[in-house]
């Protein structure tokens, strides 16, 4: 660059051509990596468009084929897993409760058992771990709510719970405040009690139903949510000694979950085959309406991140929806895995858990392509940029058609079919009673509100 | 700071350099001031710095940071309004119904993001290190009048050394062209020479006499292969000289152009025929027949990748190979066309013909903007990555600049080569134009030619074999498919509004059928005691009458509705006339 001055010769004519230094554009020994000068304008760059699309749909081909979402499976339980739990303070550590009673911690990074149980005759009906880290309660069908200590006993101790508390009635779920040492359960009725009392400080009820899964509202930890098997959904307020206000819904609603995030939605998954999340002030309609399992389903829990939630369900497949679609992006499914029955995002929103029918507990990747490990800079930028890429052509029919691919079992893939002949037919009649019918007397109905009986406060 | 400065003076052997230069927001007074005080209180450093400090404050509301001196400039650098209009992709899109949040919110974020990426792209093209090179004459001197001689003694000797000839009267005339990097050169002559050359160091890589006539020769996508059109057939040859391929699916091609991003060879062939190879996977993948007869004129537009064909009856026809028929046909000149040559941009068009004349075309819109008489003539066209434009004229190459916006009288450089031209090929990233004629091939010097800064990643003129190999991958894998070559290479980025009818046209095309028709009703026969005439007549009747029901109905509302117009209007016209006979009571 410095050769290339202006020069004044005898014709008093000013000249400059082009005359670079290679210096400045090779590198200078081999262990120096190579110099790369960049120039972003666009005339040096024709076809921006059909390259990144072809980029788009490379990096969406690549995806397919790197889409191995399976990573291990936990057997051991003798009997099928009813319940599971996430450790509020270790990624590794997985609790796991089956129908015959017995508990058993996980270590996720060995991919064994570190700890076994027999925490209850019967089911282990609910778990949660409380929120130092130090124990666990367990409820079971042996009507008796049991705390543990988080390590195991020492060599010749016997394993005994910290405390245990013989309820009148069986319990069906459990869930712990965030801050304090107070616990709720749900059986006949939703009780909230105080770790160091042995009998509840408050009960709940709202005509004369049992309930199924209570949880507590991780922001404003005093409030409750529990579903209850007359098909309503109920809130609480833990200050108050009646219950706020209810929904009551076509179906029962099976577990609930709140968004961690934005703590004022929650999700349902209901036996209607339909999940909805409903916005905790205003009942009289959800949300959204999150369709696609072909079964009942079973349960749901939601992404540390509140973007995303995965749904077990009784047609063997797991699906995972983003909060704010009505379909799901993602489903898994194995040869083997029957009935799912517990499901949990892992904190660090990389992995998924499954507890299913047939005694396995099977370990997912939250994003089926992802790569797993540490990633070099070079490596996580070529992949936010292919991420982006996929999203600007997400519409093309090419694109979205290879992305949208999935690989569905028959019975189930027939079964999505049926359910979509019969909707289309309902649909159809409906259409035909309202052309013959005087104007005005059949209202549209939107999918959202057809499922909701009435809000009750 | 001014303090520091003297005391250096004294025992460094470093004399004034060393001194800061004067900015313009440092006012000369107060510096004055400043060297007086720091003379009289040196030790006193905390004093002055407070009242330094004051003195900024006042002057100028400048953000203080922590070392007490204000930014002289505060905020990011001012970009200048033209150097953010030329990374603009596309104009502001506005933002839809508020009733649509999602959407709204998407188009938001990748507006702001968009204009962020667009100031990021302006501001880094501040820090591009060279520099266009320039020609500027005397006062009275025209820059045409000086020679190549006394242009490469002025200028540096790597410079100088690039304006030379080759001698090569054999086997002439010479056609040529450059690898996309501006590092190779390939010649091949009339009478069979085909030589590649590393043409800066002189190197040769290969040379070789195919023992046939050679009517054109261009690089593939790297300088480690080149396509040959010899008398018959097409071939492929490596860097070292080796016969790759002979495709006999080519035959008789006159001049050949390579699409980069597609991977696509296009030849041009003396029986009409308009052919692509793809190099990638060695496929044809189109071969029209043009029914315009010998094709010897032919250029890209490196913008869209359509392939601009010239014709004796002086039109000239776009191509893509998705179509059979041609995309445009222009009339360009009275006589043969002669040459055609499009800019980098892709938006104008240069066009030579028998003529004589030398035409300007806004390709987009298809609308002439200057036409220019040439005495002699055009044969040849090229056109640089910088705008200017080199015709031959028999045995003198001229360059021209700014053709399209003012209309040139002079050109900007001129030579006279040897023999008459017959290729004529600006070097990419570099100040050159390689003319090939039939005395050999002459490398001549054109300040202002080049793109001064390439993009590493695109075309590295200065890449070694390994970075050519990662390109070569990359470029592989992003390889754009010939289906998407139309005029438009943005298309894809539209939103497509075609109708609901259109699109509903399309498929009933595709499928042969027309899916949302009403199927026709045909009454089941053969059922017991329910197949007779009488009841299959009256079954038709019946199905008809709900078909029609909606009609019957609309139209008998249509006429009441203009029986009603028409009463009113009588009645208003009788108003008006206000006669009424003694008959008018009894009408209704």
């Amino acid at each position: 660059a410095n050769s290339s001055r202006p020069f004044l010769s005898s014709h008093q004519m000013k000249v400059k051509v082009l005359s670079r230094n290679p210096d400045d554009y090779v590198r200078e020994t081999k262990l120096d990596i190579q110099r790369v000068p960049r120039n972003y304008d666009p005339a040096l760059h024709p076809f921006e468009v059909p390259r990144e699309y072809t980029r788009a749909l490379n990096a969406t081909k690549l995806e397919r084929v790197f889409a191995k979402p399976f990573l291990a499976s936990l057997d051991g339980h003798r009997d099928g897993v009813n319940c599971m739990a996430k450790h509020t303070k270790s990624l590794s550590t997985l609790l796991s409760g089956s129908c015959d009673g017995e508990v058993k911690v996980w270590n996720l990074t060995k991919r064994e058992c570190v700890r076994t149980l027999q925490a209850h005759e019967g089911f282990v009906r609910g778990m949660v771990v409380r929120f130092c880290g130090n124990s666990f309660f367990t409820v079971g069908d042996d009507k008796t709510i049991k705390q543990w200590k988080m390590e195991a006993p020492g060599y010749g101790e016997e394993e005994e719970p910290l405390n245990t508390i013989l309820g009148k009635t069986v319990f069906t779920g459990l869930d712990h405040h965030q801050k304090e040492g107070v616990f709720a359960t749900c059986g006949q009725q939703v009780d909230i009690w105080d770790e160091q009392r042995s009998s509840p400080i408050r009960s709940f009820t709202w005509g004369v139903d049992s309930f199924s899964s209570v949880r507590f509202n991780p922001v404003e930890t005093e409030l409750l949510a529990s579903c209850a098997s007359d098909r309503s959904i109920v809130l609480y307020d833990m200050r108050e000694s009646t219950p706020l206000k209810k929904v009551i819904m076509n179906l029962r609603s099976n577990t609930i979950c709140w968004n961690p995030m934005e703590a004022y939605y929650f999700t349902c998954s209901n036996e209607d085959y339909n999940l909805y999340t409903y916005d905790m002030r205003h009942l009289d309609r959800p949300v959204i309406v999150h369709m696609d399992h072909v079964s009942a389903v079973l349960d749901i829990d939601y992404s540390p991140t509140g973007k995303e939630f995965v749904s077990a369900s009784f047609d063997k497949t797991i699906r995972i929806f983003p909060r704010d679609s009505g379909h799901s992006r993602e489903v898994y499914h194995t040869k083997r895995m029957q009935h799912v029955i517990c499901i949990k995002w892992s904190a660090d929103n990389k992995y998924i858990l499954s507890g299913s029918d047939e005694m396995n507990i099977r370990m997912w990747k939250a994003n089926a392509a992802e790569k797993l490990g540490v990633l070099s800079p070079r490596e996580r930028e070529a992949v936010n940029y292919n991420q982006k890429l996929k999203e600007k052509f997400q519409h093309h029919p090419q694109i979205r058609r290879i992305s949208r691919h999935r690989h569905l079992p028959k019975a189930i893939y027939s079964q999505a079919k049926e359910l979509r002949v019969m909707k289309e037919a309902r649909r159809r009649k409906e259409i035909n009673v309202r052309k013959h019918s005087k104007p005005g007397t059949v209202p549209v109905v939107s999918e959202k509100e057809k499922h909701i009986v009435t809000v009750v406060k | 700071m001014a303090s520091a400065v003297e005391t250096a003076v004294k025992d460094s052997h470093v004399e004034k350099k060393k001194k800061p230069s004067a900015r313009y927001w440092q006012d000369s007074k107060e510096k004055g001031k400043t060297e007086n005080k720091s003379q009289n209180e040196a030790e006193n450093g905390n004093k002055r710095k407070a009242n330094k400090r004051k003195l900024k404050g006042d002057q100028r509301g400048g953000k203080m940071v922590l070392s007490g001196k204000s930014d002289p400039f505060p905020g990011p650098a001012p970009l200048p309004e033209e150097r953010l209009q030329k990374f603009k992709r596309r104009e502001k899109s506005k933002l839809p119904n508020r009733k649509r949040r999602k959407l709204r919110d998407v188009v938001a974020r990748s507006e702001v993001v968009s204009e962020m990426a667009q100031k990021r792209a302006a501001q880094f093209d501040l820090l591009l290190p060279e520099e266009a090179g320039f020609l500027e004459g005397d006062e009275d001197e025209d820059t045409c009048m000086i020679s190549q001689e006394d242009i490469a003694e002025a200028v540096d000797i790597t410079s100088g050394a690039k304006y030379f000839n080759l001698n090569l009267s054999q086997f002439g005339p010479y056609r040529l062209d450059y690898s996309r990097t501006g590092r190779h050169l390939l010649l091949g002559g009339r009478r069979g020479h085909v030589a590649c050359l590393d043409w800066q160091s002189k190197q040769l890589m290969c040379e070789m006499n195919v023992m046939e006539s050679v009517n054109d020769v261009k690089w593939l996508h790297s300088e480690s292969m080149y396509a040959v059109a010899q008398k018959k057939w097409l071939y492929i040859y490596d860097s070292k000289g080796i016969e790759l391929h002979c495709i006999r699916k080519f035959n008789d091609v006159l001049c050949m152009q390579f699409l980069p991003y597609h991977f696509l060879l296009a030849t041009a062939s003396a029986t009409g025929f308009l052919q692509y190879l793809d190099v990638s996977v060695g496929k044809e993948i189109a071969a029209i027949c043009t029914k315009a007869g010998r094709l010897d004129v032919m250029c890209q537009n490196p913008h869209n990748a359509i392939i601009h064909l010239g014709h004796s009856n002086g039109t000239v026809t776009l191509w893509s190979p998705n179509q059979k028929e041609a995309l445009v046909k222009m009339l360009c000149h009275q006589g043969g066309v002669r040459s055609v040559a499009v800019d980098k941009t892709g938006t104008y068009m240069v066009t030579s013909g028998m003529d004589k004349k030398l035409k300007v075309y806004d390709i987009r819109a298809f609308k002439p903007l200057q036409s220019y008489f040439l005495p002699a003539g055009a044969s040849c066209l090229s056109l640089s990555h910088k705008g200017l434009l080199s015709a031959a004229t028999g045995d003198i190459v001229q360059v021209y600049k700014d053709v399209w916006s003012t209309a040139v009288t002079k050109p900007y450089m001129a030579h006279r080569v040897r023999g008459t031209v017959w290729g004529l090929h600006f070097c990419p990233f570099e100040d050159v134009l390689g003319v090939g004629h039939g005395d050999g091939f002459t490398s001549m010097l054109v300040p202002g030619a080049g793109e001064p800064n390439f993009d590493g990643l695109d075309a590295n003129p200065y890449r070694s074999s390994k970075q050519r190999q990662e390109w070569e991958v990359k470029a592989l894998l992003e390889k754009i498919q010939p289906e998407l070559i139309s005029l438009d290479p943005d298309q894809l980025c539209h939103v497509d509004q075609a109708s609901y009818e259109q699109k509903h046209k399309e498929r009933v095309q595709a499928l042969g059928f027309d899916p949302l028709a009403k199927e026709k009703f045909i009454p089941k026969l053969k059922k017991k005691g329910r197949s007779s005439s009488g009841n299959v007549e009256r079954r038709k009747r019946q199905v008809a009458h709900e078909d029609q029901r909606d009609m019957i109905r609309t139209s008998v509302e249509d006429k009441m509705k203009i029986e009603k117009e028409i009463k009113k209007q009588e009645r208003k016209k009788e108003a008006l006339s206000g006669l009424r006979s003694a008959l008018d009571r009894f009408k209704k």
